[in-house]
């Protein structure tokens, strides 16, 4: 047996070099960073460094701002991953009743949207919304109406957006975990005689289960960590920054003002509430009796 | 167990690399009299004709110095930050002369990027305008040559003023109500394009009430933004965006650029734009039916303390051409050359002689060289203002009072807090 262990711990050296290289030493240097003030004149070497253990964490989180910012993401993440779950499921159910054909071109318009990239796809979406010359205005005869002003339609505006270009990976993930789904067991199903909704939840979401927990964990982080779309499409975060989420923030008030250390501070910040959540979702998983 | 000896080797490892990277002192000892110079300058939408001057500046440099190459580099201004930033890290990758905005100055030189100039010997140096110059020294030391000043004054349409009958803002006060007058009589019109984060335009409204945004005592800096007079100016400016001069849904988010766009578009009757604006105008809707004066200060026939914006020239403090360097930029920054960067792309010059010169050979820079003779004033000089920038904290103050978020005491005692927190770490 320890021979075995040994060999196996041997086959799996090299994956762990790599994910220590590129995992452990950046997030070590983050950690690292944000226990001092480090600004430009630091990194170029025209000040001395200073410690300042955990200063960089009270000034943080003795910002009134930053809990604002922090609700407001995870408010907007949240309405993103509902909305992204739903809109990739109900297309991916779809997908499975239509023919051929329909699926090609949903499938076509769905690698679109999600091969479009950020700020290409944030600025067309301005483009449609722009107050004065946009599509949307001219359908809806509301010339002169600015989406992007007020604070919950620039919310509103940017959520259709992530969700618009995220949906896509639901959506075809879900499709191939329905596809995969034997065709027997719903055959036995059906032989029992239980209706569409009974095998809906009763077979085919069980069977999914899996798939939904990646593709839930996979959104919650994406949408956690928006910035291009906040960022293209209220201009760096709306009037007075009532849009700001935390990596617009972050970027703001710390690495465009060369404040290393307290960007470095943000960014642990929101890794451990990722972890958090993440291991919350786990956990409440487990306890209904699924593990991943 | 082997849990316990990774842990002990990782503690080991923070023990040993405990402090983040810091690149070391740039200051190089060597000064090359030959070889390749590398020069940074800005890119341009219309570049051409920039491209033109120095190309006869840098013939006529490697005419007097054999042996001598000259590499220029046109980066882009919004990227400029990065790109110094790398350059200051890391001083192989950096050029040894740059063009360089006057606001991002304090800041590059406390990052020890920029070496100072003796421009004692230099002929043409003793003509520069004074408060030009005085935007490129941080603590009494000259940092770069002016290479030209940007200021602003008041566009308005010309064709829409003699139909409402009426005349140009002469006080500070007067344009508020005009503006409102001419929304009125036409309704699909902003009065005057002000945005809410042109702070460049909300600038002299503070200063013209006898604020400033913030004052200096031996050394440090302390906000003045919550100041009894430049509340008022605030006040004065954020009246102008409200729905019956410029509606906030419209106007609270733009900055310089889409402000002057709005009365290139013909939608408004005046903005706040500046010298650099004109061949732009001139290009647009408004073409051939406005006209340009100071902006007024708050008694008739003064003028509104303007921002003196501009470009500089610098030499890289990790040059190891030092002595060409300088040479070239006295060169490129040289009254010759500034006429000539004059006649092709618009740049008002740095001198006062050259500048006079320009002004009356082109009645239209009248009015900006006279709100440049009635005295500029400029952002506080220290590398805290960079962070003050890009922490967007007054045009965030500027926001929070056009959109009703907050009052003038509450948004400017905010912006104080803020910059005093700048100032101070």
């Amino acid at each position: 047996m320890r021979g075995h262990a040994r060999v196996a711990f041997a086959y799996l050296t090299p994956a762990l070099l790599v994910l220590g290289g590129l995992l452990a030493y950046p997030i070590y240097q983050l950690v690292l960073i944000s226990l001092y003030d480090y600004g430009q004149e630091q990194v170029s070497g025209g000040a001395p460094l200073t410690f300042l253990g955990l200063g960089n964490y009270q000034k943080l989180l003795g910002d009134q701002q930053f809990w604002t910012v922090l609700g407001q993401t995870v408010g907007f993440a949240a309405v993103c991953v509902v909305g992204t779950l739903l809109v990739g499921a109900c297309l991916a159910i779809l997908c499975t009743r239509v023919r051929t054909w329909a699926r090609m071109v949903l499938f076509l318009a769905a690698l679109g949207a999600w091969s479009t990239p950020a700020v290409a796809g944030s600025t067309i979406w301005l483009f449609l919304f722009d107050a004065n010359f946009g599509f949307v205005n001219e359908i809806l005869g509301t010339t002169g109406y600015s989406w992007t002003f007020d604070k919950w339609t620039a919310f509103g505006l940017v959520a259709a957006q992530v969700i618009w270009c995220s949906f896509p990976f639901v959506m075809v993930t879900l499709y191939a975990g329905i596809k995969a789904i034997p065709a027997e067991v719903l055959e036995a199903a059906a032989l029992d005689g239980a209706s569409t909704l009974r095998t809906a939840v009763s077979v085919t979401l069980p069977l999914l289960k899996p798939i939904l927990i990646v593709v839930t964990i996979q959104s919650i982080i994406w949408d956690f960590k928006v910035f291009t779309q906040i960022y293209v499409m209220t201009n760096g975060g709306g009037i007075a920054g009532r849009n700001l989420v935390l990596n617009v923030y972050a970027y703001q008030q710390a690495f465009a003002a060369s404040e290393y250390g307290l960007g470095a501070a943000i960014g642990v910040v929101m890794t451990a509430v990722l972890l958090v959540i993440t291991l919350f979702y786990l956990r409440a998983l487990r306890r209904q009796g699924e593990a991943l | 167990m082997r849990l316990k000896r990774l842990m002990a080797v990782l503690g080991a490892g923070v023990l040993v690399a405990c402090a983040p990277v810091q690149s070391g002192p740039t200051s190089s000892g060597t000064d090359e009299k030959s070889g390749q110079l590398r020069v940074w300058l800005f890119d341009e939408v219309n570049r051409a004709p920039k491209e033109g001057v120095v190309k006869d500046a840098i013939a006529e440099f490697e005419s007097a110095h054999s042996g001598v190459t000259v590499d220029v580099q046109y980066i882009q201004v919004q990227t400029r930050a990065e790109r110094f930033k790398a350059a200051f890290s890391d001083p192989k990758s950096a050029p040894d002369v740059a063009e360089f905005g006057n606001t991002d100055l304090a800041g590059y030189v406390s990052a020890g990027g920029f070496a100072d100039l003796d421009l004692s010997k230099w002929a043409d140096g003793k003509d520069l305008v004074p408060t030009v110059l005085d935007t490129a020294k941080v603590d009494g030391k000259v940092y770069g040559v002016p290479w030209f000043v940007g200021v602003r004054a008041l566009y308005y349409r010309t064709d829409v003023f003699a139909e409402l009958g009426i005349q140009p803002p002469k006080t500070l006060d007067e344009i508020a109500p005009l503006a409102r007058r001419i929304r009125q009589a036409k309704p699909d019109m902003l009065g005057i394009s002000a945005g809410g984060k042109y702070l460049f335009a909300a600038l002299p409204f503070i200063w013209a009430q006898g604020g400033e945004i913030a004052k200096q005592d031996n050394g440090k800096f302390t906000s003045t933004v919550d100041s009894a007079q430049a509340k008022a100016g605030v006040a004065k400016y954020a009246e102008l965006v409200k729905d019956d001069i410029c509606p906030p849904a419209q106007c609270a988010g733009n900055g310089g650029d889409a402000s002057v766009e709005a009365f290139r578009a013909g939608k408004a009757a005046m903005t706040i734009g500046g010298d650099f604006n004109r061949k732009s105008v001139d290009a647009s809707s408004a073409a051939g039916k406005y006209g340009v004066v100071p902006l007024p200060g708050t008694t008739p026939g003064s003028i509104a303390p303007a921002f003196a914006g501009g470009n500089l020239l610098g030499v890289l403090k990790g040059t190891q051409r030092k002595t060409l360097a300088n040479e070239f930029v006295q060169l490129l920054a040289s009254k010759k050359y500034q006429q000539k960067m004059y006649s092709a792309m618009g740049n008002l010059p740095t001198f006062s002689d050259v500048q006079q010169q320009v002004a009356e050979s082109d009645k239209w820079l009248e009015p900006f060289t006279a709100t440049l003779k009635a005295g500029t004033k400029f952002v506080p000089v220290t590398p805290a203002w960079a962070k003050i920038e890009a922490q967007t904290v007054l045009p965030t103050m500027i926001q929070n009072v056009v959109t009703g978020a907050k009052d003038v005491n509450a948004a400017t005692k905010d912006a104080a807090d803020a910059m005093n927190a700048a100032f101070s770490s």
